[in-house]
């Protein structure tokens, strides 16, 4: 399955936008926050666990999606919320943690919640898959179209939560795609140090459904991939699993010295960065001018700068906003 | 009125629910073809059919997080747990998802889920399945938390809480299902408040707050004493979140003098939260230091003879409202 030269469009703005924002994020983290490291610090308070690198994943993927379907993210998830069309203000007053943000600034950079695009955020590892079935079993019984995607890093295959949903969702044949962003690091922890097996995809055939392995960090050999697992799952054909070789570009969160990456590393990364490979591509297939892609540029720089401006502006949370939600209002 | 016994209470609390809303639908380990490992889910699969009373693999964590996805779009999970003691391989998806994303999400989804199962010691089964595990919810903002200790209130609250809108911890007793008590006609459609407490008897002499299987020892103790002359005020809060803490003030205002009754340990948990209130808002019509009654701060036992030691009885119950009283 290829992507029309609107949709390759749509990735690779999509995948710019997401890095061009995440490169804003950094920079507004970092103010307040120097010269000693004080995470308190600053407009954007907390941690803060970059995506850069991996922006394949989500477009290549969320490309074939619909806003009735759901998608569960983890604690590393702008690509994944930019792509699924969750709005950038909204998201970006959250993690300011501003009164205007998606969850009124009670969310944070690793929870967003958008319920009108259906997504939501966990920050602990391996939480979003029971919920990204319970979502897809929902929709079948509740006889809606729509298909939940898990995605997940590397390291939550190895939790007990992928093996109780993988088994679960195959057993009820549901239309489930888990994608594993195979970042190759947890943490500090290397894959090969934590994972028994070379290649995580194998483990679909212990629940004897299709499993796939796309190299390379490739945007659209990812989206031909999903786009037949999706498919199949929309056929009620049930579930997938999905790995993908990605690369994090950044540390696990910003503060992380790396020290563990191994030398010249990060070279080699930013080498075979995925978005300058893809403009490259499309632009030598003539899927782009050199005007679009400038103009590509200013449409991006605008939408991070208003949103940006908006989060700015937003007033911080009333506090008796710490009092609302935890319950339903008692009628 | 009829009387019927705690397990069907809660069975026709399910099937009146089920019926009524179609987003109801019961899952867990043994729900459908067994019926339910205490029978409470008997009859349900055969009315109800595979695609709303589903039987699991041994996989709580795996199916309390399918209940919270199914909770967030548009369904109504009940979620049995074998027994709460299970409940712990579950914990995040309880306490991380169930309970946070209403607030999470700034009000924008819900989580309307029943977590249910048997609570409490059984019959020497020891220390790995006896546990009341009503202080390790009650401490979650989010969540409700519910213990009834009788087949009416079984039945009124687990309806209640099939149609409250954030997620409810449903504690039943696992020594309570064969308990017969009055429960009002089928097409009552009684609905019993969460956050109510219950005044079982009435009386001037002490309060006792109890809930969950004390709660009748409580009541025995009642009756004992009052051939003494003292007259309990049994005082069940049936809600441990929201807690009911009006209702115990007002009765110990009342009869001065306060035991509180649970099987949990005694360290924390809502036995310490009643005190808590009790001694801020009563504290000058206390006679007598509040006291309660708990389960003995180990790890339960096997052998009859020492389960028996550390669960409480009627006997300490006794000795508390003695010591009380100065009696």
């Amino acid at each position: 399955m290829q992507p029309g030269r609107a949709e390759k469009r749509w990735m690779y703005e999509t995948m710019l936008l997401s890095r061009r924002y995440e490169e804003a994020i950094e920079k507004i983290y970092l103010e307040g926050k120097q010269p000693r490291f004080d995470m308190a610090a600053g407009p954007i308070p907390g941690e803060m666990h970059l995506s850069n690198g991996q922006e394949p994943c989500a477009v290549g993927v969320i490309a074939h999606l619909e806003a009735h379907d759901t998608v569960t993210a983890t604690h590393r998830p702008h690509h994944q919320a930019i792509a699924k069309g969750v709005d950038l203000k909204e998201m970006t007053a959250e993690i300011f943690g501003k009164k205007a943000g998606l969850s009124g600034g009670r969310g944070g950079h690793m929870h967003l919640l958008d319920p009108r695009v259906n997504f939501v955020c966990s920050g602990i590892i391996a939480q979003g898959l029971g919920p990204a079935l319970g979502a897809a079993l929902s929709r079948t019984m509740q006889g809606k179209p729509g298909v939940a995607v898990a995605f997940i890093g590397e390291g939550a295959v190895n939790q007990g939560a992928f093996h109780e949903t993988m088994n679960l969702a195959a057993l009820w044949n549901l239309p489930l795609i888990v994608v594993v962003e195979d970042n190759a690091w947890g943490i500090s922890v290397s894959k090969k140090d934590s994972t028994a097996v070379e290649r995580n995809h194998v483990r679909a055939a212990a629940y004897g459904i299709p499993g796939h392995f796309v190299p390379d960090n490739d945007p659209i050999a990812i989206y031909d991939v999903a786009g037949e697992a999706i498919a199949r799952a929309r056929r009620g054909e049930g579930p997938t699993l999905i790995e993908i070789e990605t690369d994090r570009l950044a540390g696990h969160f910003m503060g992380d010295a790396e020290q563990y990456r191994p030398e010249g590393e990060k070279d080699a990364l930013f080498a075979r960065d995925p978005i300058p490979r893809l403009r490259d591509q499309m632009l030598a297939a003539g899927e782009l001018s050199a005007e679009d892609v400038a103009s590509i540029d200013a449409a991006v720089a605008r939408r991070i700068d208003e949103a940006v401006a908006f989060a700015r502006e937003s007033p911080y949370p009333e506090p008796s906003d710490a009092l609302e939600h935890a319950f339903h209002p008692v009628t | 009125m009829r009387e019927i016994r705690y397990r069907e209470a809660l069975r026709e609390a399910l099937m009146e629910e089920m019926e009524r809303d179609g987003t109801v639908f019961l899952m867990g380990e043994e729900v459908g073809h067994y019926e339910g490992a205490y029978k409470v889910s008997q009859g349900l699969l055969a009315q109800f059919g595979e695609q709303r009373v589903i039987d699991t693999p041994i996989a709580e964590a795996g199916f309390a997080g399918i209940g919270v996805g199914a909770a967030m779009t548009g369904l109504r999970p009940i979620i049995e747990f074998m027994t709460w003691n299970f409940s712990f391989v579950a914990f995040d998806q309880i306490i991380s998802n169930a309970a946070k994303i209403h607030q999470m999400s700034g009000g924008k989804l819900t989580c309307p889920m029943v977590f249910r199962g048997p609570n409490g010691a059984a019959k020497q089964v020891a220390a790995q399945h006896s546990h009341s595990v009503d202080p390790f919810y009650t401490n979650i903002p989010g969540l409700y938390v519910v213990m009834p200790a009788t087949p009416r209130d079984a039945k009124g609250l687990l309806k209640t809480s099939i149609r409250n809108d954030d997620p409810v911890v449903f504690l039943e007793g696992e020594t309570l299902y064969n308990l017969k008590g009055e429960v009002p006609e089928e097409d009552e459609d009684e609905l019993i408040p969460l956050g109510v407490a219950r005044v079982a008897r009435e009386g001037d002499g002490c309060t006792v707050v109890a809930w969950g299987r004390p709660f009748h020892n409580a009541m025995e103790a009642a009756e004992i004493l009052a051939k003494d002359g003292i007259e309990l005020e049994v005082v069940d809060p049936r809600t441990l979140r929201p807690l009911d803490t009006d209702a115990i003030v007002r009765s110990v205002k009342k009869t001065n003098r306060c035991v509180v009754v649970h099987e949990h340990w005694p360290y924390g948990g809502p036995g310490a939260e009643i005190v808590d209130v009790v001694q801020r808002e009563a504290f000058d019509y206390l006679d007598a230091p509040v006291e309660r009654v708990a389960a003995w701060d180990v790890p339960m036992p096997y052998a009859s003879n020492l389960e028996e030691l550390v669960l409480p009885t009627t006997e300490r119950v006794l000795e508390a409202v003695r010591a009380v009283s100065y009696r």
